[in-house]
Order: C-alpha cells, then structure tokens, then sequence
C-alpha cells in the first residue's frame, strides 16, 4: 500500500506542477511539452486506478495525435515567447474568459461526484457486470448496448466536425498540374507520340 | 520494506536481462543490415573488425563515445538535449510486454498491444523535439515531414491491429499469440500484413519512406546537429524501433513465440528461439526493401498512406467482421 501511494503522490504531483506550468510557462513551446508531461502523468493515473483501457486510450489519443498537432500548430506560427508573465504588467485580457470556463466545468465535477455520492446507482447498467473480466471488456458491453445511441451520435457529430474543417480548408486552384496515375499507366506510343508536320519558319502549336 | 527492496532488485535484474540483450541485439542488427545491403548490391559490407565484421558496431559505437558533442549556440539546450533521450528510451521502454513465451515477458498486462501502440505513437515526439530545437532550416524541415509520415501511417496500423483484435478478442499479447495456435493469421489477413509490413517501413523512416532523412535534400533530416553519444543514441532508438516493429508483426501476424507446426521436431526448438528467428526473417525483409527499393516522393507517400491504405484497410475490417459474425467466429468472452 505504500509503494501504491508513493506511485500515487509522485505521478499527481507531477500532474498538477505541469498543469501549472502550462498556463505560466512563458515560451509557447515550453507549454506545450507541459501539457503533454501532463497528459502522461494523468494517464499514469488512470492505469493506477485499474482503468487501463482509458490510461492507454488517453496516450494514443492524446499524447499521440491531439498534442503533435499542436506542437505543429505552435511551431509553425512561430508564437513569440510572451514578453511579460500574466501576473505582473499588463493584464491579459483572456483571463475573464478562462475564469469562467474553469468554474463551469468545477460546477460540473461538483454535480458529477456530488451526484455520484447522494444516489449510488445513478450511472447504473444492466449489463455492467462486476466479475473478472477485463474492464476494456466491459466498456465494450456498456458502450455498445445501453449506449449505443449515445455513442453512435458522437460519432455522427465527429464526423460532421472532420467534414466542416475539410470544406473550410479546401479551396480548388486551377491550374495546377496534378499527377494522375490511370492517365500515366495507360499511355502508350500511338496515344503519347505525335508526329508533325513543320513547316519552315512558322513552327507548331502544341498544347499539352 | 526489506520485501520491497527485494521486489524491487528482483525486478531491476529482469529489467536488465531484458535491456542488455536488446541493446547487443540491436548492435548485431545494425551490422546484419549493412551486410545484406552490401550483398545485394554485390559489395562485402563491413567485413574487418571481428569475424565477418561482426564487431564493426561496436568499432562505431566507440567511435561515437569518444567523439565530441556538439550543441550548436543558436539551440534549445534542454529540448536538444532531451531528444534524443526520448527516442531511445520510448524505443527501449516498449519491449516490455513483447512475450518471448508464455512465461518469458517482463510485464503480462491486460492492454499489451494498446500499450505497444501509445509507445510508438510517442516515438514521434524525439524527433519533433530534435528538429525544432536544432533551430535549423534542414532539420526541422525533417522533422515535420517525418511528424506528417508518422502520424499517417499509424491510422492505417490502428485498423491493422483491429483486424486482429477481431480475430483474437483480447488485447493481451499472450493471448493474441495462442488465439494463432491453429492459423497463423497471416494467412486469413495477408493483405493486411502486407500493409502493416509497409506502414511499419513509414513508421520507422526506414526506405523507401526515409523522406525525414533524404540526405539529397535535406542533408541528415532531424539528426542534421546532432554529433557522437547524442547522434548515437537516435541511431540505436530508431534501430531498436526497427527490431520492436520485426517483433509486432510476429506477434500480430506470424504466430510470436509458437511453432511452425505443433509436430515433434519443430516443438522442441524452444519458444524463444521461435520468436527471434521470427523478428530475424522481418528484419531480413526490412534490410532487403532498403536495398532494392528506390525512395518514394512525398505526395506519393501521403497518397500511400490516406488514399490506398486507409480505405483499403477499413473495407477489410468491415469484411473480417462479417465473415466472423456471419459464420459465427467471433471469439468468446467468458463473462462471468
């Protein structure tokens, strides 16, 4: 129980000194590579409490796609490093903003675990089997059954994200020679070779 | 607190007998691979130090030791530091839960492959904090083309294991292997392992994907500022990456630590033996492709990667699903 609890303190405490990091941090950069010890460190969390899917899920997930696009992000737009810290100088103005979002969603743990300690069978399931088997299995068994529509609508609204960002990037340009590889295997000397005749000092036109 | 000191010294001993034959490991496969690339194209390879050359990478490991390192003035000290470390650690730290039988594995847990999968998402993370914190041109040109291969081509590896999962019905990797003791699946999903034989060429920037260090263009990639112990260690990560990728395949597709056949002079070699000589055949096939295969252009790979793969693999997920719910295949859970 103690190596447990030394695990336990030493991965939280990484957690929150990163987590503060990430939003004093002065260079872009730095946070970033904050969010993503971060995310680590949660993940570590996660496998500790016996919910190892999820710990795995979070790293793939996270660490492995969501935090390399904004590593990218960041290092392509080449963000500056802020010149003074928010606490001293000139105050950000996005403060106000943060400040709300972060009691909303305390608001919101509060009615979870709140919610969770007053009535004990408020998240209950029918198929929610407490036995040996592995809690991936049982994650599949919930999501799939008493969720399903839950889970398919989440999906839906996922894909109709990915849509919306793929419309919003795309523009046509015209004029750009693009490789098409039916047109190149099924050339051959008949179709890719022209014979012409020139004549003197007027020259051809071709148009390719 | 005795106990736990020797839980722990216990463990630290597996650990190391795990560590010191991959890292020897790794040396001889660095030497394999420049042999085989030297026969193909009729030269001898590195043939002086030792027999048949055999100790050239530790020639070249000392060589890098006893070089200089040098950290270019304009860098990220701690970034640039800390890069290579990443690589190689990631790429040691996954070995882990690679089964070399049933018994032999260093940690048995129940999400093995998930594990395996979230480690080599991770590799992406030594390079990019190489490339950019070199704070030059070429390498962080290589360090993004190789970020944009990395993160492609594990989709398609994503859906690749699914398919397996499907047939297996468990994450564990112990488990995936005895699910093959009948069929290997390399047979019922071949397509698949040729595409996951290919993505795990693009994962690993090996060629004919090895854009990020396309020395034509961009001089060595993301390792461009990197010199003696630090660019040695990038070399080791990226070849023990190579090496864990040989043994993913086998695990997923060749049937890990199990025999050919289950007949008497096969099943006395024993399990381990299997399983290398396994990750060896994929790594002949690895240094082969370097060999004889001229290296793709990049829009080619993006195209590889998202218009062929990716689709192509999801039609097969959906087609092994049907097949195993419509003959009733699906492997049992015992729940309860």
């Amino acid at each position: 129980m103690i190596i447990h609890s030394i695990f336990f303190y030493f991965f939280s405490i990484i957690a929150i000194f990163s987590s503060l990091m990430v939003i004093t941090s002065r260079s872009t950069i730095n946070s970033v590579f904050f969010l993503i010890l971060d995310f680590i460190s949660v993940g570590c969390l996660f496998i500790m409490v016996g919910a190892e899917f999820l710990g795995m899920i979070l790293l793939i997930v996270y660490v492995g796609a969501v935090a390399v696009l904004f590593l990218f992000v960041v290092m392509m737009l080449n963000v500056a490093e802020q010149k003074q810290s928010w606490f001293i100088g000139k105050k950000s103005t996005h403060i106000p903003t943060g400040l709300i979002v972060s009691v909303l969603i305390l608001l919101e743990l509060l009615v979870v675990v709140g919610g969770w300690k007053y009535k004990k069978d408020v998240m209950s399931s029918s198929n929610l089997i407490l036995s040996e088997t592995s809690n991936t299995h049982q994650l599949g068994l919930v999501m799939y059954t008493d969720y399903i529509l839950y889970f398919q609508l989440a999906g839906i609204v996922l894909l109709l994200a990915m849509i919306g960002a793929i419309l919003l990037t795309f523009r046509e340009r015209v004029g750009v020679k693009k490789q098409s590889y039916i047109n190149q295997i099924s050339r051959n000397p008949e179709t890719a070779v022209k014979l012409m005749e020139v004549k003197s000092n007027q020259g051809v036109k071709i148009d390719d | 607190m005795i106990g736990y000191l020797q839980i722990l010294g216990q463990e630290i001993y597996k650990i190391l007998f795990l560590l010191i034959p991959i890292l020897v490991s790794v040396a001889m496969i660095v030497w394999l691979d420049r042999r085989v690339w030297g026969l193909v194209q009729k030269r001898r390879g590195p043939n002086v130090v030792g027999p048949f050359g055999i100790f050239q990478t530790l020639a070249d490991a000392l060589k890098y030791i006893f070089k200089e390192i040098i950290i270019p003035a304009s860098a990220n000290k701690t970034v640039f530091i800390l890069a290579p470390i990443v690589t190689m650690t990631l790429a040691l730290v996954a070995w882990a839960v690679i089964p070399m039988s049933k018994n032999l594995v260093l940690a048995d847990i129940n999400v093995g492959i998930l594990y395996l999968f979230a480690i080599s998402s991770l590799g992406v993370y030594g390079i990019i904090m190489g490339g950019w914190a070199s704070n030059s041109k070429y390498p962080f040109l290589g360090a993004i083309r190789s970020a944009a291969q990395m993160v492609s081509y594990e989709v398609s590896i994503g859906i690749i294991i699914i398919n397996v999962l499907l047939c297996a019905g468990s994450l564990n990797l112990n488990d995936i292997v005895i699910a093959q003791k009948k069929l290997w699946y390399v047979i019922p999903l071949f397509p698949m392992f040729v595409i996951f034989f290919i993505s795990a060429l693009a994962e690993t920037n090996r060629p004919p994907f090895d854009l990020p260090e396309a020395e034509a263009e961009l001089v060595a990639g993301y390792q461009t500022e990197y010199s003696g112990m630090m660019y040695a260690m990038f070399w080791l990560g990226e070849y023990a990456n190579i090496l864990l990728m040989c043994a993913m395949g086998s695990i997923l597709f060749l049937g890990g630590w199990l025999p050919i056949m289950d007949i008497y002079p096969l099943n006395i070699i024993p399990a381990p033996l299997w399983m290398i000589l396994k990750i060896l055949f994929l790594f002949l096939l690895f240094a082969l492709i370097k060999a004889i295969v001229p290296r793709y252009r990049y829009d080619q790979l993006m195209r590889l990667g998202w218009k062929v793969f990716l689709p192509f693999s999801l039609v097969y997920l959906v087609l092994t699903a049907s097949f195993l719910f419509y003959f009733d295949k699906l492997p049992k859970v015992n729940i309860l």
